[in-house]
């Protein structure tokens, strides 16, 4: 799994990059209360906003972390937001992207860097 | 900015392990490790309870009660002369341009009138009174003392066990109750829509005043987050988001809270500031009006969101001044001003929300029904 300073999760399944926000993220958001997810078949820019997620305290984006385009978002979030505190970094992914360019994957950070930056 | 004031319960909220944040001043819990949310659900199934320390707490003393009250009535739109012994009641300060400058609590207290204001304002508030009240009423500002508040549908059960009497208060009595040892000036009121109480404790006692309810099974400690969504919920102001300084009562739908006596053709109507615009308000009506608004999708439309009567095309009608997520409701809530001929129940009006206009209907405060023990 790599890890991005916006703090999200990217890990490698088959030719796509499925894409969550870590637990440090779900933590300091709050309880998650509404998602909007981008649609399947769009073509996305990094750094790009392609979600929001606002929790009981505030709105934020998801960015896209790598060029490429989405294949599948994970609708289940949309009527039950609430497990983006339960399992971040299993059910809850947001979203499948196929790399348009893999190397983009080498900037990001490994678990332990990751862990570091948080402190 | 200087250093951020502590209330005396500052030590046991770190305890407790709560994220603080400033707020008017003061370090305050936001969250407990319970989070928002569950602390919200809480207080509307059990008891929470707050700190509310960093409010201000005055005392107003002349010759008599009545003395204290006609003096009073000169900054406030209240009936104060015709409020029994041992009641409390919702006020407001208004502004010579007829405009809300606090909203606060004042309670006959037999030889006294006692008022809360908000933290916020309540620099202002003291100016104001001493500069209107003195020398014939004195303004006594309690810094020994802290405030908790006690929420929701198990107040009275868990409250009851340090000092039955406090069963039987009703809504908005006030009394002198001795709670776990102490002297404490008890009102049956909150700010969340639930039943419950307000209660004044010595800032050496509070603590442990705190400590003797945080022990029993219904009581969970509840920060500023749950506060905030539970008074939204619950159809209540926060003062400089729903009402300021340019709100007038009536357009702010706080008119329930201005007793005949002081509006037009009352015995005591007028001599408060602003009672001109007030009382064109009353006889001409208002072009804006704040009303509860309950977006129809899952999006929540946070304070600032323009709002427009129709989907595409035309000027803001409004804006959102409250907005978020409402546990209780299970969906977004918000309240904000809209045009007065958008403001019936029902009107669907729409919120522009990251570019989208997304529709929202004007709905009958407040959107959680009161649990008040009237």
């Amino acid at each position: 799994m790599k890890f991005t300073e916006e703090h999200e999760w990217l890990r490698v399944e088959d030719d796509v990059v499925v894409v969550g926000i870590t637990a440090h993220a779900s933590e300091q958001l709050g309880d998650v209360v509404f998602i909007e997810l981008p649609e399947a078949g769009t073509e996305v820019t990094k750094d790009e906003e392609v979600c929001v997620i606002e929790s009981v305290k505030a709105a934020s984006d998801i960015l896209a972390p790598i060029d490429g385009e989405i294949t599948e978002v994970n609708e289940a979030l949309v009527d039950e937001p609430g497990k983006v505190n339960e399992d971040p970094t299993g059910d809850a992914w947001f979203f499948k992207i196929k790399a348009a360019d893999p190397s983009q994957m080498d900037d990001y950070m490994d678990e332990a860097a990751y862990n570091d930056f948080i402190g | 900015m200087g250093e951020l004031l502590r209330t005396p319960l500052f030590d046991l909220h770190a305890e407790l392990g709560a994220k603080m944040v400033p707020f008017a001043g003061y370090k305050m819990p936001v969250q407990y490790p319970l989070g928002v949310m569950k602390e919200h659900l809480h207080t509307r199934a059990g008891a929470g309870l707050f700190d509310v320390s960093h409010m201000g707490q005055v005392i107003l003393r002349g010759d008599s009660y009545a003395a204290v009250a006609a003096a009073f009535e000169t900054l406030v739109p209240m009936d104060v002369l015709g409020l029994d012994e041992g009641r409390q009641r919702y006020g407001l300060f208004t502004n010579d341009a007829g405009g809300i400058d606090d909203d606060l609590m004042f309670a006959n207290r037999g030889d006294h009138l006692f008022v809360v204001v908000n933290a916020a304002c309540k620099e202002g508030d003291i100016v104001r009174m001493k500069a209107v009240l003195e020398p014939n009423v004195t303004v006594e500002v309690i810094e020994d003392r802290a405030l908790i508040a006690l929420q929701g549908p198990a107040a009275e059960t868990a409250l009851a066990r340090l000092n039955p009497s406090v069963a039987e208060m009703s809504f908005m009595d006030v009394a002198t109750v001795d709670l776990n040892g102490s002297e404490c000036w008890v009102s049956r009121s909150g700010y969340t829509g639930e039943d419950g109480y307000e209660i004044s404790v010595p800032a050496t006692e509070a603590e442990a005043l705190a400590r003797a309810l945080l022990v029993m099974e219904e009581v969970e400690g509840i920060g500023l987050g749950a506060r905030d969504s539970l008074r939204l919920e619950g159809g209540l102001c926060l003062y400089g988001n729903d009402i300021d300084t340019s709100t007038s009562p009536i357009e702010a739908a706080l008119t329930w809270a201005i007793q005949k006596v002081r509006r037009p053709g009352g015995d005591r109507a007028g001599g408060f500031p602003g009672a001109s615009r007030i009382f064109g308000d009353f006889a001409e009506g208002v072009a804006r009006k704040r009303v509860g608004l309950a977006p129809q999708g899952r999006a929540p439309m946070r304070a600032g969101t323009p709002l427009f009567a129709a989907e595409e095309g035309g000027d803001p009608i409004g804006e959102v001044t409250s907005g978020g997520f409402g546990p209780t409701l299970g969906g977004p809530v918000a309240m904000g001003y809209v045009g007065s001929s958008q403001a019936a129940v029902g009107t669907e009006v729409f919120g522009e929300v990251r570019g989208k206009r997304l529709p929202v209907t004007v709905a009958k405060m407040p959107l959680v029904p009161s649990n008040f023990k009237r």
